[in-house]
């Protein structure tokens, strides 16, 4: 085998050796699963405003709930499984963002507590928040200049 | 217990998901470019006004996708810039989602101080 010398020659050859994934399965599979944790989301929505909570802290509480379930299921060593099952129907809802917490959290314990578990619990939701804050700030000052959502409505 | 609002929510749920799988699957995309798209894209579609009809159809459907969290980081942006003026561009967003990113930090501390740590197996 002759050796590799371009990047693009690498690309094809990683390219020719990866087999192909199943996308029909795995879109089936994330579709049911991340449908099932919004349904179950839904589920306890409706128990909240039934007992008379009103609708944001509600959704506040779903978001809790699922992400305690997530962080308990991950502590369990299960949500890890879910997810090479589910691909991205457990990474999409907020369970994947707690995941995403959780996991390297637990992971890097044994380089402790604060370089560790508090720096690398970040490593992927801190650009999630980093983006997801900065966007709403660019949001509001859109806002406050142009009134972007009487623009929709009207 | 509306049996059609928690079905609307796993179709739509479902569906979300399906687009993030695609781009997996099709594209190079890392999980962590993945979320932080969506988390971008559900706030820009949030501060246009446009995230709340899907929510109004699905409930949970569009709110526990990340898309959501976006939205509800511009819909607090929003409506905090409307009571506080323009503070509360940079109180509003986090003020809203605090629930889910403090509930995400805490028990994840909490996971990772009762957790053993394991040996990945090769």
């Amino acid at each position: 085998m002759k050796p590799i010398q371009s990047k693009e020659e690498y690309q094809s050859y990683v390219d020719d050796k990866t087999p192909n994934s199943p996308i029909l399965k795995n879109c089936f599979n994330a579709f049911w699963v991340g449908g099932l944790i919004c349904a179950i989301g839904q589920i306890i929505f409706e128990l909240c405003t039934s007992r008379g909570i009103d609708e944001t802290n509600a959704y506040t509480i779903v978001s809790m709930s699922l992400v305690f379930a997530s962080a308990f299921l991950t502590a369990l060593n299960i949500f890890n499984k879910i997810g090479k099952f589910a691909g991205a129907g457990s990474l999409i809802p907020i369970t994947g963002f707690a995941n995403s917490i959780v996991s390297p959290a637990m992971e890097y314990k044994s380089e402790g507590y604060v370089m560790g578990v508090g720096v690398k619990m970040f490593t992927v939701a801190g650009p999630v928040l980093v983006y997801g804050i900065s966007t709403s700030i660019i949001v509001g000052l859109f806002y406050i200049l142009f009134n972007t959502q009487s623009l929709i409505l009207v | 217990m509306d049996w059609m609002m928690i079905f609307k929510a796993f179709v739509i749920g479902g569906a979300i998901c399906v687009i993030g799988q695609i781009l997996i699957d099709k594209t190079k995309l890392t999980p962590a470019r993945i979320l932080v798209a969506y988390v971008t894209i559900g706030t820009i579609l949030g501060g246009l006004g446009i995230y709340k009809y899907l929510i109004d159809f699905a409930g949970c459907g569009a709110t526990v996708p990340l898309t959501g969290f976006g939205s509800l980081l511009a819909k607090g942006t929003i409506s905090e810039v409307q009571t506080t003026g323009f503070i509360g561009a940079f109180t509003g967003g986090i003020k809203a989602a605090a629930g889910g990113i403090s509930a995400a930090i805490f028990f994840g501390y909490i996971a990772s101080l009762v957790s053993k740590p394991k040996i990945k197996k090769q």
